[in-house]
């Protein structure tokens, strides 16, 4: 019976899983593999007999080298760090009072506005770009990078809310108690006790906020006019094609560069991005 | 009662040890006015504020830098013989139906998967997240480089396998374009949902499956006594939030095909883009994401009413 | 001078009264117990008292301050929790200098007292551990050092000893009466254990459904209980309650209930006379029924059939059926006893206690 079960669980496991993995990571190597492709390998049609579309023997760094010195590849990463790092700290800024607010403190509409800002997140961005560059021209913020760091802030403090406010939920409120018998004000207490234990929440909440920021499009589309002012995605989207002729060596070394940042704090907060997942669906 | 045989001192010398703004803030009221004014006062200049001037816009026949009067609903009448913004319609229905329906297929399969214990079952949750976690536009962009008529590995592949005889035009087939824009949207999908209901799964006490598997129960109906109604709060809120994110999709079909070939995959969203963005008629691209929105609406409301009745029990 | 009035005080919630009429004097020094069954409002008093709790209507007064509007951080009191409520992220030392902290005591002073604290309690050389690593007993103990190191003027306790298994109870009431003693400080303590209230107590206010039933020093709640309540709710196991009738005869009183007819001793007869041909609701104590030794005169003695044998070890406790109804007595430990034998009990005078069967008043 031995065989048996072996052969069930080759069937119904490690090969359906695999071809998942196999499914869901492939376009990255692909990514990769096209990034150190040279050029006369990557422009062989797939009907050619010496099509080799899984490696290549020839690795080079041409397209990287391109990226980064003959576009604006660098700036755009700048761009995109830095304004997603200042939307990021706004947003928890904002979020982490808010949250507190609504979860550990008794008002008058304090359901409705709960509600209100978790609908504020569902109200997608495709919806409001049009006026929104309108506003956007008429404070004069339009191709600067105030444009996104402060309407970003506007899908990410909703998240953010919701997210740490089931962080609060689950801290006690003897403990908040204690420390105001102790002496400590409302104020206080928020600060010296709730928020360091939020800690792994805030830490969820920023990683998400910074993942959501990074990968922002429509507004930095629209928003973002001269080259040198674009961002990672906006970037290669719009100056890695000339015409009608992809540069895929360098959009592939774009988009691989591009994912690094955040694959790599990923990498580190994998738990915190879960539960940053997990807890924005459970609420 | 004892007399207490002195003076009782109301608290002035104590009270007056906080300044005005300590006590205000002791109130629980104001504080939470303090604390929740930014995130209002910042929603309310790019939510609020946009949308009813979107409202507004898409009830005038402003161009860009031209200002224009009112003109009521003509925009969205308009629209209801435009037969692009039909297909639009459509399009994005299906696409969001069949993306919907494979993603939580797929995703609750994979999550099945992953709630068993094997080695590297840490890592590899960690990395079936990354098509969820890279850039779209970026991961997007390979799908596209995948797709490419003459140089598809996709095609190679099947080809060496014996499947196809001639090159797939994944992106420039207008029957095939709108399936390769599904097919892109279900692999970015799985993900999220595949965690998310692994998460929910992992709720469900083992000891339900266990008493199921001794009253005698396959695994096929211990899926759909047990695991399947426990797991359908999560499924649901997963589900809603998923809808609401395909429905205004915009990122994927911009890279992939720009809403072509001849509008097949043309989206409200891609398409409010290019009349209002590209054509520069602002009053009727903001009709068009408005017209998102009674359907959004909706979905939203659902998911209200879900919540606050599990909320009741 | 760390008295504590409470005037009229009343909580409600909505139309509901959590807290109805409460009124008490706590004197300087004294250690009070608030006891009661979950929901009499005994937190809720404490956490008026405390500032946690607004007030609906009447008055807190803590020294010589009205304190009905000060935020708990002005009122100089301390709190010990039944969860402890130390702060996760801290150590131990920051649990017990952050009040200090707060209000601005100097480093030098902060350390002294907390080094004090923390030798009166023994937890001297877990200062650096965070709380996670200490265990129930000593977390309980960090928590009473957080509120000493204060020197407040009144210690508030809610059930801080509830979360602890039996046998660390036990010690820790020990230690804490000691404290207490040591200390000096107006305590106001609340439990729903009437063992922990008739051993903490100097004086005990028994509380249900947000109304105070009585308030003594614990002897007398035991020896002289208000009403029916506080009967059955100090003393354990509790009191028997039986429903008799009073009947006249020839000039003395006899309280015919189920199973027993018994003569009502001439010492409390007085203050039933009026109650002659009337229902009344009697109690006696299991700890004062005795087995019957022909000494007893007979007419405070009845039979009764063994049901059940509890060997306690300290005790016996025997149930009894008693005409249609079932008693409790307990018996000393050498006390042969079977399951099915017929015996004959007597109660001792002085420990019968009579009820309205109405009002529920003692008689």
């Amino acid at each position: 019976m031995v065989e048996g079960g072996k052969w069930r669980r080759w069937v119904f496991f490690y090969i359906p899983l695999g071809m998942f993995v196999f499914v869901l990571l492939f376009p990255f190597y692909w990514m990769l593999v096209t990034t150190f492709r040279p050029d006369n390998e990557l422009y062989r049609p797939w009907m050619a007999p010496n099509y080799t579309p899984f490696w290549t023997l020839h690795p080079t760094l041409d397209h990287i080298r391109y990226l980064l010195g003959e576009t604006l590849f660098g700036t755009w990463m700048l761009n995109t760090l830095i304004i997603s790092i200042v939307a990021t700290a706004i947003s928890l800024l904002c979020g982490l009072p808010a949250g507190y607010a609504l979860s550990r403190l008794k008002f008058p509409f304090a359901g409705s506005l709960g509600t209100g800002i978790f609908i504020t997140y569902l109200v997608p961005q495709t919806l409001l770009f049009i006026p929104l560059a309108d506003i956007i021209r008429n404070f004069r913020l339009g191709d600067t990078p105030w444009a996104l760091i402060l309407t970003y802030p506007s899908f990410l403090i909703p998240f953010c809310t919701w997210l740490l406010m089931g962080y609060f939920k689950a801290i006690p409120k003897e403990l908040e108690e204690c420390a105001r018998i102790d002496g400590a004000t409302r104020w206080k207490a928020m600060i010296y006790i709730i928020f360091p234990i939020a800690v792994p929440g805030i830490l969820s909440a920023g990683i998400f906020a910074f993942t959501l920021s990074w990968n922002e499009f429509i507004y930095a589309l629209v928003f973002l006019s001269s080259p040198a002012q674009k961002t990672v995605s906006v970037g290669v989207t719009s100056e890695l094609i000339r015409g009608d002729v992809f540069f895929w060596g360098a959009l592939m070394a774009g988009a691989l560069l591009g994912s690094i940042p955040v694959a790599l704090i990923y990498s580190f907060f994998v738990e915190h991005y879960v539960a940053g997942l997990t807890g924005s669906v459970k609420g | 009662m004892a007399a207490t045989g002195y003076a009782l001192s109301e608290p002035h010398a104590r009270e007056l040890r906080h300044g005005t703004v300590t006590r205000m803030l002791e109130d629980e009221r104001w504080l939470a006015l303090v604390l929740l004014l930014p995130t209002l006062v910042l929603l309310a200049l790019f939510i609020a504020y946009p949308f009813v001037k979107g409202v507004e816009l898409s009830l005038t026949d402003t161009k860009v830098g031209v200002p224009g009067g009112f003109v009521g609903l003509h925009n969205f009448a308009a629209l209801s013989n435009d037969t692009i913004f039909r297909t639009a319609v459509w399009n994005t229905f299906v696409y969001t139906a069949v993306t919907t329906v494979f993603k939580l297929a797929l995703g609750l399969w994979l999550a099945l998967l992953l709630n068993r214990h094997f080695k590297g079952k840490a890592m590899t949750r960690a990395f079936i997240l990354l098509p969820f976690i890279i850039p779209t536009v970026l991961s997007t962009f390979a799908w596209k480089w995948m797709f490419d008529p003459t140089f598809s590995v996709i095609n190679w592949t099947l080809y060496q396998v014996g499947v196809i005889h001639s090159r797939i035009n994944w992106l420039g087939d207008s029957e095939l374009a709108l399936i390769s824009v599904i097919i892109v949207n279900i692999w970015r999908g799985v993900p999220f949902y595949a965690i998310s209901l692994l998460a929910g799964l992992q709720t469900i006490n083992p000891e339900l499956h266990e008493a199921a598997a001794i009253d005698g129960a396959g695994p096929w109906q211990r899926f759909w006594q047990v695991t399947w109604p426990l797991l359908l709060p999560v499924t649901i809120v997963v589900v809603l939030f998923s809808v609401i994110q395909t429905f205004s999709d915009f990122q994927l079909v911009y890279v992939l095909t720009g809403g072509g070939p001849a509008n097949s995959t043309q989206l409200f969203a891609t398409y409010a883009y290019q009349i209002g963005v590209g054509t520069g008629l602002l009053s009727q691209g903001a009709a068009i994401s408005l017209a998102m929105f009674p359907v959004l609406l909706l979905v939203v409301i659902v998911q209200l009413l879900y919540i606050r009745r599990v909320e009741t029990h | 001078m760390a008295q504590v009035l409470i005037q009229n005080l009343n909580k409600m919630y909505g139309d509901v009264y959590a807290v109805k009429d409460v009124n008490i004097d706590i004197r300087d020094k004294e250690f009070l117990v608030l006891v009661g069954p979950s929901g009499c409002g005994k937190t809720t008093t404490l956490r008026m008292v405390a500032g946690l709790e607004s007030i609906t209507s009447g008055r807190v007064v803590i020294g010589d301050v009205v304190v009905n509007e000060l935020p708990p951080m002005d009122r100089d009191i301390a709190m010990v929790f039944q969860n402890y409520a130390l702060y996760p992220h801290m150590s131990v030392y920051d649990n017990m200098a952050f009040g200090l902290k707060m209000r601005r005591v100097g480093r030098a002073e902060i350390a002294k007292r907390v080094q004090e604290a923390a030798n009166l309690l023994g937890i001297q050389d877990y200062l650096n551990r965070k709380p996670r690593q200490l265990s129930g007993g000593q977390r309980q103990r960090v928590a009473l050092g957080r509120a000493i190191v204060r020197h407040p003027q009144v210690f508030l306790f809610d059930e801080p000893l509830s979360n602890l298994d039996a046998k660390l109870r036990v010690q820790m009431r020990v230690e804490l009466k000691k404290l207490h003693n040591r200390l000096n400080t107006t305590a106001i303590y609340v439990t729903h254990d009437q063992v922990e209230a008739m051993t903490l107590g100097d004086r005990v206010v028994v509380m249900r459904g947000g109304l105070v039933q009585q308030v003594s020093e614990p002897m007398e709640l035991y020896n002289s209980p208000a009403n029916r309540f506080v009967a059955g709710f100090i003393g354990s196991p509790a009191m028997n309650f039986t429903a008799v009738r009073l009947r006249d005869a020839a000039g003395s009183l006899q309280a015919d209930g189920d199973g027993f007819c018994i003569d009502v001793p001439e010492e409390i007869a007085p203050r039933l006379r009026r109650y002659a041909g009337r229902d009344v609701t009697m109690g006696i104590r299991p700890e004062d029924l005795r087995l019957a030794n022909g000494r007893h005169p007979p007419g405070l003695c009845f039979d009764a059939v063994v049901e059940l044998v509890e060997r306690l070890g300290a005790e016996i406790l025997l149930d009894l059926k008693v005409g249609q109804q079932t008693m409790v007595a307990s018996v000393e430990r050498t006390v042969c006893a079977k399951r099915g034998e017929k015996l004959q009990f007597a109660l001792r005078p002085e420990r019968i206690h009579f009820f309205d069967t109405a009002s529920e008043a003692a008689i």
